[in-house]
């Protein structure tokens, strides 16, 4: 009956991790700077109003680079605190498997985040107010959005496990986000094509989170997408699992 | 049972636990004592399954820590050095947290932990987070969690750290209660606790096992064990050390202080027993020393630990 364990063990941990964020005021001090920074950059950055045009693209494309500095804030803490702490030393030693820990944190983040860009929705009531939005693009671009907030998490939570200060694991976390936006950022592209073969400049915009943020927000879930965002989760959260069972003091 | 076989640890070149192999059954309480950096925390560490050892491995209860490590671990209640605990939390939602992973569900799950609170002397901060208490206080809930699931298996790295002389005593108490149907390892610096609490110690030094005893067989170590320590009054010093010294039975005689016309001497016997002291007896009352206090050694383990660990 392992899997029956097994859940229990993540459904423990899960709501310790995300009782953990909303019971700690950094958590509302982040969704605040998180509505903000969107507000801001949509509203005068893009001139959302001035655009004349009732979608919300103005407001998704600055969704990657928002998170790009938030999300690792809220994934520094994961493993980076347990080590400082030394509850490391009883997570590992309770019956619970690595991976089991590493799921339930990041579960309780994702949900977390999850919870934030759902706070976002005034937006779509602004939008809706004003025109006629497609809906269902709309909604395709949330779950994107949402996949992709979970990408980011995760190169968080690897982070987060090799080191115990926060301030490394965000720092590392920023730059192999920034990195996996740029292979994918036009500009970046437009020159990598210059001398590139095309075959290489493909592999290279395909792993991007932004090239499947893109194609998703145009309003197609399509699998390819969806399997891109769930493997880089599943592989960085495997690095994670590697991290902590090699370093654990 | 508890086995340790040949457990090493390396941590780059520096050995930091040596091939140490002992076991622990049920009822005995194990005390774990080294000078600092003997390697006490490492080993706990290995056993519990933390940090995996260079060589070696720990059986718990049948479960080896390598390769059935879950179930090894369910067995185990560990205290680890310092009491790590979550600071956000109350102390009544952390210990939910741990039975939650220890398996327990519904009114079970609550039974537990109003016990454990209980046990451990934490009702009155029940609902109070852990951050605000007092580092005994922490120290003890995390000594709850240890308990809190009736391991079978106790590993506890210094277990009254910081607790006051009540407290330590109360969980030297509970401890030795709880011993009969469980095997623990419990590692202290404090020689009386030790005593007090312990079936059996294991000395560790720079990593290697340098003595497995009783603490009584430790005491017998002693320079002191056996020797009679007494206070004459009214006497002159240098007969009173021919006197004694004659006795076939005595080794040396040291006058140890002198003040007021009283003198407190020590008396070290050939071998320790009741016929040295007899005849030391004998020969008092015979030469017609006025006695004002008299006592037998029973050996000083601080000595014996320092002559031990720096041999
Ligand atoms: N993660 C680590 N990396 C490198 N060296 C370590 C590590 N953990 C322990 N050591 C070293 O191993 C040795 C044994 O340490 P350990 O913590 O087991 O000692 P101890 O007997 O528990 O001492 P104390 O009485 O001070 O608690 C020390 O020299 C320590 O520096
Ligand atoms: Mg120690």
């Amino acid at each position: 009956m392992r899997t029956n364990e097994s859940l229990a063990n993540v459904t423990a941990i899960f709501k310790r991790e995300l009782f953990g964020y909303f019971g700690s005021a950094v958590a509302y001090v982040f969704i605040v700077i998180f509505l903000l920074l969107l507000g801001f950059f949509t509203f005068y950055i893009s001139n959302f109003f001035e655009l004349g045009q009732a979608d919300l693209r103005a407001f998704f494309q600055w969704h990657p680079w928002v998170f790009m500095f938030l999300i690792p804030a809220v994934a520094m803490r994961l493993w980076a605190e347990e080590r400082r702490m030394g509850t490391i030393e009883l997570i590992l030693t309770f019956p619970v498997t690595v991976w089991e820990a590493i799921l339930g944190k990041f579960l309780a983040a994702w949900i977390f985040v999850g919870t934030a860009l759902a706070l976002t929705f005034p937006m779509v009531i602004t939008v809706s107010y004003l025109g006629n939005p497609d809906l269902g693009a709309t909604l395709c671009a949330y779950i994107g959005s949402f996949l992709m907030a979970g990408a980011f998490l995760s190169v968080g939570s690897m982070t987060s496990a090799i080191t115990r200060s926060q301030v490394v694991s965000f720092i590392v976390a920023i730059v192999i986000c920034l990195f996996f936006i740029l292979a994918g950022y036009p500009p970046v592209i437009r020159m990598l094509s210059g001398w590139a073969p095309v075959w290489l400049v493909n592999i290279v915009s395909n792993s991007s989170f932004l090239t499947h943020f893109l194609s998703i927000e145009r309003g197609v879930l399509d699998l390819r997408d969806l399997f891109y965002y769930l493997s880089v989760i599943a592989f960085m959260l495997f690095v994670n699992g590697v991290i902590i069972q090699n370093r654990r003091t | 049972m508890i086995e340790v076989n040949h457990l090493s640890k390396h941590f780059g070149a520096k050995r930091a636990v040596n091939d140490i192999s002992f076991a622990v059954e049920k009822g005995e309480i194990l005390g774990f004592l080294g000078p600092n950096a003997a390697g006490k925390s490492t080993t706990m560490r290995m056993i519990t399954g933390f940090i995996p050892p260079s060589s070696g491995t720990a059986i718990i209860g049948g479960s080896d820590i390598l390769k059935d490590s879950l179930n090894a671990r369910k067995k185990i209640g560990y205290l680890p050095e310092n009491a790590p605990v979550y600071p956000d939390m109350t102390v009544r939602a952390y210990l939910d947290f741990c039975a939650q992973i220890r398996g327990f569900s519904g009114q079970a799950r609550k039974n537990r932990i109003e016990e454990t609170l209980e046990k451990c002397f934490l009702k009155e901060v029940t609902h109070q987070t852990i951050n605000t208490l007092s580092k005994g206080f922490k120290q003890r809930v995390c000594f709850a969690q240890s308990i809190l699931h009736d391991p079978e298996y106790l590993i506890l790295d210094e277990p009254t750290d910081g607790l006051d002389p009540n407290q330590k005593h109360e969980v030297r108490l509970m401890i030795r209660e709880m011993s009969a149907k469980k095997a623990i390892i419990l590692s202290t610096h404090i020689l009386d606790e030790m005593e007090a609490v312990c079936t059996r110690a294991v000395i560790i030094a720079k990593g290697r096992i340098v003595a497995d005893e009783t603490p009584a067989e430790l005491k017998g170590r002693s320079e002191l064990h056996g020797a009679v320590s007494l206070s004459v009054k009214g006497a002159d010093t240098d007969s009173f050390v021919s006197d004694l010294s004659g006795l076939d039975t005595v080794r040396t005689v040291k006058i140890v202080d002198t003040a007021d016309g009283i003198f407190w001497a020590r008396i070290y016997p050939v071998t320790p027993g009741p016929q040295a002291v007899d005849s030391i007896m004998a020969a008092l009352s015979d030469k017609r020393y006025e006695t004002v206090s008299f006592f037998v050694e029973q050996g000083r383990l601080d000595e014996v630990f320092r002559s031990i660990t720096t041999a």
